[in-house]
Order: C-alpha cells, then sequence, then structure tokens
C-alpha cells in the first residue's frame, strides 16, 4: 500500500530519526573540520605565497619543503589518510571511531587544501596592488591584511563552497570509522542492504545539500565582489 | 632635492641565463619642486629607474637620495617610513577592487599610521582635489579611466609627500583624458610643491608638463635638456634615439594619393569587389 513504483514510503518515514542522526553528523563535521581549516590553512596560503621566490620575503628552501609537504599530504586518497593516521587521532581525540574520529583526518586533509587554494586566489591578484601597498610604506603584514586578503576574499568564498561540497561526499567515507554522517547513511543501506530507495533518499538529500552550498556560496561571493 | 647616483640596476639571470643590465649607471639631479620628465622606447629601462627612487627596486649599486637621504643606505623600516614621503601612480592605477574610492584613498593613509578618526576626513579631502567627491562612495569598477587614476592621485597625494613619482601615468586613457591627468599633475606640482617625477613614451607629455627631460635608452640616460631649450631651438638632440623620439614625425614611407598608380587603385577596387562577393 505504501509501495509506490518500489519506493517503500514506510520505510523511510520509519527510518527519518536515523536520517536526522546522520545529518546532524555531517554538519558537525562539516562546522569543525572547516573552520579549523580556514583558520590554519589560511595563514599556510599566505606563506606559501610569501615565501615564494616571487612572494614578499622569498625563502626558496624553507619554500621547497613546506610545498612538497603539502603536495604529499594532498596526494593521500582520503580513505587512506584515514587509516594511517589512526595514532595521531587517538592522540587528539582519544578515540579511533565515531564522528570526534573522522574529524581529524578531515581536518588534516583540509588544511593543505584550502592553503593551495588562498596562495592561488592570492598569486592571481597580480603584482599591481602589492606594488602600490609596497609603494605606499605598508608593512608585509599590512600588505596581507589590508589588501590581499581584501581583494581576494571574493574568490575565498569560492574556494570555502567548493571545499565544503567535496567534504559533504568525503563524509561519506566517515563510515569506515564507524564516523556517520548522510553519505555514510547512503552507503550502508544502499551497498550493504541493498535498501535501494533508502539509499536513493539518502542521495536526493546529498544533492540538495550541495546545491544548497553552492548556490549559496555563489551568491555570497556574487554579493562581495566589486570587480563587475 | 632628488639625488641620482651612479645608479644601475642588474637583474640576474635565470640558470644558466645571462643577467641583464636595466639601469646602467644614471646619474640624475631633480630640483626640488621641478617636475622631470623620463622618455625612451619600450625596455629602455624607464620604469626601473623610477622604481629605483622609492627602491621597490632595489639598485644593484650607487646611491639615492631624497631631500639629502640616502634611501640605499635605510633598513626596511626607515625606508617604509621614507615611503610616506613619496608618492606613486601607475599605468594600470593599482586601485583594490573590492575598495570604495575613499577606502582606497584611506588605506595610504592606515599605512602611514594615521588615527583612524582623522583619515576617513582627510581622504575626503583628497578626493576634492582631484574633484571627485561625489565619486567617493563608488567601487573602481564604476569609474572612468580618468577617474580611476584621479583617486590614485589622490591617494598618493593624501599623505602629503614631498616627492610624486608617475610610471606612464596616461598611457591607459585617451588623448582627452590624458590632458585632464596631466592637468591635475601639474596644478599638484605648483600648488602644493612637489616634486614630480614622469615616466612615459610619449613626447607630448613631457613637453606639456616636464621642466627637464631624461632621454633613455638601454638603460642609460643619453640625453638631457630643458623644455624651454627644446621649445626656443636651444637644444639639439645628439643622439640617434634622442632625435627620433624628439621628432613628431613617425617617418612612415608612403606614396601620395595622387602619385599612386591607376593600376594599383584598379586593382584595389577589383579585390574589393571580389570580397564583397559581387
Ligand atoms: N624584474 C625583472 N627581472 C628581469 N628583467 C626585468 C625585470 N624588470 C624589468 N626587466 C627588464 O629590464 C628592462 C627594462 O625594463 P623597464 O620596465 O624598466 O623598461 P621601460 O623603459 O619601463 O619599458 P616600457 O616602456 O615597456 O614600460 C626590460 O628589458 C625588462 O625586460
Ligand atoms: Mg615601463
Amino acid at each position: 500500500m505504501s509501495d509506490i513504483a518500489g519506493f517503500d514510503i514506510a520505510r523511510i518515514i520509519e527510518l527519518l530519526p536515523e536520517v536526522g542522526v546522520a545529518l546532524g553528523q555531517t554538519f558537525v563535521m562539516l562546522l569543525v573540520a572547516i573552520p579549523i581549516a580556514i583558520l590554519i590553512g589560511t595563514p599556510l596560503g599566505v606563506w606559501l605565497y610569501s615565501a615564494s621566490p616571487t612572494g614578499l620575503k622569498p625563502r626558496p628552501k624553507l619554500h621547497r619543503v613546506v610545498d612538497s609537504l603539502v603536495n604529499v599530504i594532498r596526494s593521500f586518497p582520503f580513505l587512506i589518510l584515514l587509516i594511517a593516521i589512526i595514532p595521531v587521532t587517538r592522540f587528539v581525540v582519544g578515540t579511533t571511531v565515531g564522528t570526534a574520529a573522522v574529524i581529524v583526518p578531515l581536518t588534516i586533509n583540509a588544511i593543505p587544501y584550502f592553503a593551495r587554494f588562498v596562495e592561488q586566489n592570492i598569486t592571481q591578484l597580480g603584482a599591481g596592488v602589492v606594488e602600490a601597498a609596497r609603494s605606499m610604506g605598508a608593512t608585509r603584514g599590512q600588505i596581507v591584511r589590508d589588501v590581499l586578503l581584501v581583494e581576494a576574499r571574493p574568490a575565498l568564498l569560492g574556494s570555502i563552497t567548493i571545499m565544503t561540497v567535496s567534504f559533504i561526499s568525503y563524509s561519506a567515507m566517515a563510515g569506515l570509522v564507524g564516523g556517520g554522517g548522510i553519505g555514510d547513511f547512503a552507503i550502508r543501506y544502499g551497498y550493504y542492504r541493498y535498501e535501494t530507495a533508502v539509499m536513493l533518499f539518502a542521495i536526493v538529500l546529498m544533492i540538495v545539500l550541495v546545491q544548497a552550498v553552492q548556490i549559496g556560496g555563489t551568491r555570497w561571493a556574487r554579493r562581495l565582489d566589486k570587480r563587475h | 632635492m632628488i639625488s641620482i647616483r651612479n645608479v644601475s640596476t642588474r637583474f640576474a639571470g635565470k640558470g644558466g641565463e645571462e643577467g641583464f643590465t636595466a639601469v646602467d649607471d644614471v646619474s640624475l639631479e631633480i630640483p626640488a619642486g621641478s617636475v622631470q620628465g623620463i622618455i625612451g622606447f619600450s625596455g629602455a629601462g624607464k620604469s626601473t629607474l623610477l622604481r629605483n627612487i622609492n627602491l621597490l627596486e632595489r639598485p644593484t649599486s650607487g646611491h639615492v637620495l631624497v631631500d639629502g637621504v640616502d634611501l640605499t643606505g635605510l633598513g626596511d623600516e626607515e625606508l617604509r617610513r621614507e615611503r610616506h614621503q613619496i608618492g606613486m601612480i601607475f599605468q594600470h592605477f593599482n586601485l583594490l577592487n573590492n575598495r570604495t574610492a575613499v577606502e582606497n584613498v584611506e588605506l595610504s593613509l592606515k599605512f602611514a599610521g594615521v588615527k583612524k578618526a582623522a583619515r576617513r576626513r582627510r581622504a575626503h579631502e583628497a578626493l576634492e582635489i582631484v574633484d571627485l567627491a561625489e565619486k567617493a562612495k563608488s567601487y573602481p569598477a564604476k569609474l572612468s579611466g580618468g577617474q580611476k587614476q584621479r583617486v590614485a592621485i589622490a591617494r598618493a597625494l593624501v599623505t602629503k609627500p614631498k616627492v610624486l613619482l608617475c610610471d606612464e601615468p596616461t598611457s591607459a586613457v585617451d588623448p582627452r583624458t590624458t590632458a585632464s591627468v596631466l592637468q591635475y599633475l601639474a596644478d599638484i606640482n605648483q600648488q602644493l610643491g612637489i616634486t614630480t617625477v614622469v615616466v612615459t613614451h610619449e613626447l607630448n607629455v613631457v613637453k606639456s608638463i616636464a621642466d627637464n627631460v631624461a632621454v633613455m635608452d638601454a638603460g642609460r640616460a643619453v640625453e638631457r635638456f630643458a623644455v624651454d631649450d627644446l621649445n626656443s631651438g636651444r637644444f639639439h638632440p645628439q643622439t640617434e634615439i634622442g632625435r627620433y623620439l624628439l621628432d613628431d614625425d613617425l617617418h612612415i614611407t608612403r606614396t601620395p594619393l595622387a602619385e599612386r598608380s591607376r593600376h594599383t587603385a584598379a586593382k584595389g577596387a577589383a579585390e574589393t569587389k571580389e570580397h564583397a562577393g559581387v
């Protein structure tokens, strides 16, 4: 009776509380990992720009080391990172399972990811505004805070949007360590239990979530962008 | 006032490449309150020499003195303080896109350490000097090229500098706007007594506002003269490059219309028809 075109609505309604929990877990993951990534990734990205051979204060040797390190972390497939850093995770959050445990690898992955965005967005601004600021006698700190980060703000907001969207799906792998989240929910019911309708429902939820983040982020960035 | 003494700037080559000498042993005295023009062809080293004055580009050798202070001998901190005395404007304006006109001007005061309370008022005053008071809240994207350059001028002036450096200030604007921007620069030089250095590749720019001119070629200052002497015919360029630059004639070889053969004209017409598909 409740089965419309193969969709078991009763089953979905039955699982709704669990969906709510899963969504909550996804939000927690994003709300912790992304702000931390921004907080640490921004100075790291600024440093990558600044210490580069054409930056504000070139430090070519150290730059090469940090640059490679960032690439190393970036090249780890998330799933492998998740497992590889289990000792670190245990040290930081005291457990290796659950939502808290997923946040650690997610954050470690997000920091260099966002740092690259920052570096690229700043580099793309061109030498003109930096040159003007230097001619006005700005300190390096002022150039970063009052010029580069202000001019890059719309682009950075776009980058945060992209990062959030990819992390919504990354968090799906959280299931591996019992981290939960909406992606994990979809895998558990769809992949392991062949409850296709439930999986489709979860995927639709993820699509809606991604759309909302993308549209919201784009609008906000456009409002900040005064180039046109 | 500005004393450029045996300044050379050499850019190191990358890898095995040979280095490049952009400024080659240039000495130039620029009297206080004067307008110094620097002209030359692309790649002559004009911008590099200008950037040597405020040490945006540190010379490889030689000295730059502004008001008797040897900038090449200063540390970072002292140099930054001196830069508040040296305004600069650029061909492409280099305004911050995400700040309004008045915020752009204010930034210069912030970097100069002016207290927040005084910044807004002084920024508005500077915009008034360039007749842009009503555009204070506009973002650069909503301003014309000439207006953007005027905001840049206000930004450079607001800290009350002794020197104003201009790198091709009119190369990105149309001829009428050029005249307007140059008029502002001339007025500012006269009313505020700011020593001004203008880099350009256009002879009429220096002729209209400079007191003295240096011609650059391959990093060297190959000619120097007073604009008055040029106008009165007392100055005659000694170098090939000087003669070329100071000559309005572009020396294009071209047959006058009346002497062009009928044959070529007819052929041209036929080709036009062909293109039009007749
Ligand atoms: N940072 C740099 N590294 C290497 N070479 C440079 C650098 N800056 C300038 N040069 C070289 O120095 C020479 C002089 O450059 P400069 O910008 O001073 O010329 P310019 O006279 O201002 O030319 P233009 O009219 O095109 O602006 C050019 O050949 C340029 O390629
Ligand atoms: Mg130049």
